[in-house]
């Protein structure tokens, strides 16, 4: 057990919290660095797949974890995004004062899509940011549904159901949107996302967002301007996972509105509350485990009877089921069963049960009164 | 005019659907991302009995509202009660995380499957003409007067049960204040799960009544998810308010798809809803309220 006796402010609110820090994800970081020159091409692309999954965890978890905020429409983010990117990047597009049609770098069109789908998020988030708990959750989900629509009946420029190709990207000879410069290109992205929402969740705004979850009206009370962050995090959620969007689409390279119906955001909230609500690492569990239960049943499928095995729909089954059991059992997600196996380790001998027992709950109602 | 039949024919099964909702939000707090799939299980019961097992319709369709009525209650009992008390958030998730189970189990089931089923019903889906020709053309059909009037008692059942039963006043008491009720003696945790099951038995009638019109098979449980305009619509919380929003969904949807562009009938209620939101979020009859601290 290591004790850490803080002195001054800096300290508090440092990254690296002890030198262990330095060690631990120093490791990890080599780790991801050295994946791409042992493993093969599925895994490398199924890595890559995480990653651009855990981004956009983590504008979820920024949103739900953070704010407190439920949205049950963050696939629209998501499609936003990667339709903004695979028309920006695709045949070019007809701009004022400019003669031919303009196809984007991607280092333009990359922001642009976060910019878009931040905006969107903007455009959602002013107007329903008066409302508060199942009716935020309620107009986003409605929202979700009404872009899907959107994506799929404006087919002059998402070419509807049939489908809209994704334009591979090059950087002189080298393709960028494949194999490990892709792969580095995600993982590079996500550790900017990571730091960044690091930075920002020590910052006044990223503790004004937290001070809102815990209790609204306290931050107000304490000078929250309440629909300035709430629009902030918002906006910030839906860029980032924008920005997932526009990764994702290249990772596809073939859109269609399928790929971004109520399920994925569904499934993105169940990444968020399974990986462990209000933390950075529980989007990155999250993420592992919503890319590898299906491998995982896949796998187990053959020791099982074949009865079983073969029934259809056994997946999204066993995917609530995890869910229930999740909030029943723990419900601060695998990183919270995490954070107790090191601690009993780190106490060896004397850990105690009741470290983590949550205090006894009360029907907290939330309804105005 | 023929429209609006149509529409009222629809919005009623919104309108039960929203009923079920708003029964559970009122008495638990509690939005039940899982109503529709309730519906589609009380459907599949209603198949089982009638078709597979060739029961009478009607001994049919009651038997499988008595078993959705113990199956909600066995959902809040198992799924709900031991997240009682933990944030609004997780207990939506729990609901959604059963939608996902009842909706592949249903796919698994034998004799259910995910293929598409028909209930033989006793009534007819041809027209009947409610004017004389000479006033032009309306039509109804029996399908949609057994909606109707289904609706309609079920509604006066309901308000019956919940304004002259012992039972019906512990749950209003319930849903008004929880610990004042738990105070007078009212096992509320024991009300909680009856609501559920009233709810899941609503459900399983809406399920029932739908089956003619859209078949029934594991993924009609979408139409729950129309049923959340409904209840926003008529003010979240109330019941009058449900069947109001519901009806009024149901016309818009209709007018949506005969007036307008291909794909505004889909998003037509949730462009609705999105604007009720903003507008005027307590609904048409919800309560405007402030908060106490």
């Amino acid at each position: 057990m290591r004790f850490l006796f803080k002195t001054d402010y800096n300290q508090d609110i440092r990254i690296a919290k002890h030198s262990g820090y330095y060690w631990s994800y120093g490791l990890l970081l080599l780790i991801v660095f050295a994946a791409p020159f042992f493993l093969e091409g599925y895994y490398i692309g199924q890595l890559t797949q995480l990653y651009i999954v855990a981004i956009a965890g983590v504008g979820l978890m920024l949103l739900a974890g953070y704010t407190g905020l439920v949205s049950l429409g963050h696939a629209a983010f998501f499609g936003i995004g990667a339709y903004t990117e695979a028309v920006l990047t695709g045949n070019g597009i007809p701009l004022p004062f400019v003669e031919e049609p303009v196809v984007f770098s991607f280092f333009i069109s990359m922001p642009v899509a976060a910019i878009f789908a931040a905006l969107a998020g903007v455009a959602i988030g002013i107007p329903v940011l008066r409302l508060t708990g199942i009716y935020l959750a309620i107009a986003t989900f409605a929202f979700a549904l009404v872009i899907e629509e959107i994506l799929s009946r404006w087919e002059s420029v998402t070419n509807g159901y049939s489908g809209l190709l994704v334009e591979s990207l090059y950087v002189g000879d080298m393709e960028l949107t494949d194999g490990p410069p892709f792969y580095f290109l995600c993982l590079g992205m996500l550790l900017l996302v990571l730091l960044f929402s690091i930075n920002l969740l020590r910052s006044p705004t990223g503790r004004a967002m937290m001070a809102i979850r815990d209790s609204e009206i306290s931050a107000q009370s304490m000078g929250v301007n309440l629909a300035q962050v709430k629009t902030k995090a918002f906006a910030l959620s839906a860029g980032i996972t924008g920005l997932a969007g526009a990764l994702f689409a290249h990772k596809l390279g073939f859109l269609s509105p399928e790929s971004f119906t109520i399920f994925q955001s569904l499934e993105l909230l169940v990444l968020v509350v399974v990986g462990g609500i209000g933390s950075l690492h529980g989007a990155i569990f999250g993420a592992i485990f919503v890319l590898a239960l299906p491998q995982g049943l896949a796998i187990m499928k053959d020791y099982l009877p074949v009865t079983i095995a073969e029934t259809p729909g056994i997946e999204p089954f066993i995917f609530g089921l995890i869910l229930v059991l999740v909030i029943i059992f723990e419900p601060y997600g695998i990183y919270g069963r995490w954070l107790k196996i090191k601690l009993y380790f780190q106490m060896f001998p004397v850990y105690k049960k009741a470290t983590f027992k949550r205090q006894k709950a009360y029907m907290k109602s939330e309804r105005l009164k | 005019m023929q429209l609006v039949i149509g529409g009222v024919s629809i919005g009623c099964i919104y309108a039960l659907v929203a009923l079920g909702f708003v029964l559970i939000y009122k008495a638990t707090e509690v939005v039940n991302f899982a109503q529709g799939e309730l519906m589609m299980l009380g459907a599949f019961l209603a198949y089982t009995f009638i078709s597979i097992l060739g029961w009478n319709y009607w001994v049919g369709a009651a038997a499988a509202i008595v078993c959705m009525f113990f199956a909600g209650n066995m959902v809040d009992r198992i799924f709900l009660r031991p997240v009682l008390g933990q944030p609004q958030f997780s207990i939506v998730m729990v609901t959604i995380g059963f939608g996902y189970m009842a909706r592949s189990a249903a796919g698994m089931m034998p004799g259910w499957g995910t293929e598409t089923y028909a209930i033989s019903t006793p009534f007819s889906s041809e027209g009947m003409q409610l004017v004389p020709e000479s006033m032009g053309s309306l039509v109804i059909s029996q399908t949609d007067i057994s909606v109707i009037v289904a609706t309609i008692i079920l509604c006066a059942v309901l308000y019956a049960f919940f304004t002259h039963t012992r039972l019906g006043i512990a749950m209003q008491a319930s849903s008004q204040n929880q610990l004042a009720a738990y105070y007078m003696g009212i096992p509320v945790k024991a009300v909680f799960s009856m609501i559920w099951g009233i709810s899941a038995a609503v459900a399983a009638a809406a399920g029932i009544l739908l089956a003619p019109t859209t078949l029934i098979d594991t993924s009609m449980g979408f139409i729950g998810l129309k049923a959340f305009p409904a209840a926003v619509l008529g003010g979240f919380g109330s019941i009058p308010g449900a069947v109001v929003g519901g009806l009024i969904i149901g016309i818009i949807e209709t007018l949506a798809g005969f007036y307008l562009p291909p794909g505004f009938k889909n998003v037509a209620a949730y462009v609705v809803l999105l604007i009720v939101l903003v507008v005027r979020p307590q609904g048409l009859f919800g309560q405007k309220t402030g908060k106490r601290v």
